[in-house]
């Protein structure tokens, strides 16, 4: 089935990961803005990674058949230095309106620190006034359920609309605030650190299907760009509908994407000629 | 938290994810073997071991929500943004809890 992976890092997959994924049926990728494994030397790198990701990976993408969009920040591991995440931060307007943009992200906490929160806020204040979407990344481990409290009264406070928010990385200690104050959950699928296939199938069970999203993350470690079809599997295993897949990977990033002018719905693959 | 909101029979639960959750058992079992076997100094004070043992019990309490009860049990419940980080990368349990 045609299906959306809208939190992924291409930039650290290879064509492999492009040609596997489009034979699972994977039509579009969002790709946020991220860590790269190491703290980037300039802001300058950061205007190459912006490029990076609003020029050579959606042509990369394309090869595939696959949309690629992509968001845009600082990521919260580096916004430790105010004066150096600001240096980035100018650069960002000058990219928001390449076609593929859809907002900024992934911003968000990384250890909750002071530095960290005012880096949010300034970058929750750059959607806002330029009315972007937002995606969010919550902490990890022990610090997610502190993160995600933070991160979500800093929304508030700014006045933005939660249905324009999307909050990913939610596991079952953080779902339900993040539905019950009106934002979008995302359950990422990745080893060890967060969700497993398993694990969501069970939070979609126990909170519904309304405003949920899953992804696979992929990125330079561990992980598997495949996560979303075979959550779609884990599903099936349990006997719910091909609906609910459709749900979750197509029609739920549908209309949260959706609400950017810079998305444009992917062509699903047709019924053979013959 | 709904109740029977899972399709599957309880029959069905078990026999579809018994042998896998036996095998994670067995990790368990095994990681605690292994740190009762590892070359000094001893790990099995590390704060993560101690949340680890005292997280399992949780499992057999009796009380549901056990996936969320756990991940709460191993965060940090403070609720004021620290001066600043000094690490970026977390650990899996909460440092400043006396486990």
């Amino acid at each position: 089935m045609p299906y959306i992976d809208p939190h992924i890092h291409m930039v650290s997959r290879t064509t492999d990961d492009y040609a596997r994924m489009a034979e699972a049926g994977c039509i579009a990728v969002t790709e946020p803005a991220f860590w790269a494994g190491f703290d980037r030397s300039s802001p300058a790198g950061f205007a190459d990674y912006f490029r990076q990701l609003t020029e050579t990976e959606p042509k990369r993408a394309a090869r595939y058949g696959i949309d690629h969009y992509c968001w845009l920040c600082i990521n919260p591991k580096e916004a430790e230095d105010p004066g150096f995440a600001r240096e980035v931060m100018a650069l960002i307007p000058d990219f928001l309106d390449r076609p593929n943009v859809l907002g900024i992200g992934e911003i968000g906490l990384n250890k909750n620190s002071r530095n960290e929160l005012m880096i949010l806020e300034e970058q929750i204040e750059i959607a806002r006034r330029h009315d972007r979407l937002i995606l969010v990344h919550t902490p990890h481990l022990e610090d997610k359920l502190k993160g995600t409290r933070l991160i979500m009264d800093a929304l508030a406070n700014a006045g933005v609309d939660p249905g324009r928010v999307l909050i990913d990385h939610v596991e079952e200690h953080t779902v339900a605030a993040v539905l019950d104050r009106g934002f979008w959950a995302g359950m990422t699928l990745y080893p060890d650190s967060k969700c497993t296939p398993q694990r969501a199938v069970d939070i979609i069970e126990c909170f519904g299907n309304e405003r949920i999203w899953i992804n696979s993350a992929g990125d330079w470690g561990p992980s598997d760009p495949l996560s979303v079809p075979r959550c779609h599997a884990e599903m099936r295993r349990r006997g719910h509908a091909a609906e609910l897949a459709t749900k979750i990977s197509l029609a739920n990033p549908l209309a949260f994407l959706g609400q950017s002018p810079a998305f444009r719905p992917p062509v699903s693959p047709g019924p053979a000629v013959g | 938290m709904p109740t029977s909101t899972c399709p599957l029979t309880g029959p069905e639960v078990v026999e579809s994810y018994f042998m896998e959750h036996r095998a994670k058992l067995l990790d368990i079992a095994a990681f605690l073997d292994r740190l009762d076997r590892a070359a000094p100094p001893d790990g099995r004070g590390d704060v993560r071991v101690r949340a680890l043992r005292r997280a399992i019990p949780l499992l057999l309490d009796g009380e549901g929500d056990r996936a969320r009860r756990i991940l709460e049990f191993l965060s940090d419940h403070s609720t004021q943004p620290i001066p600043a980080a000094h690490t970026q990368g977390a650990l899996g349990a909460d440092p400043g809890a006396d486990y």
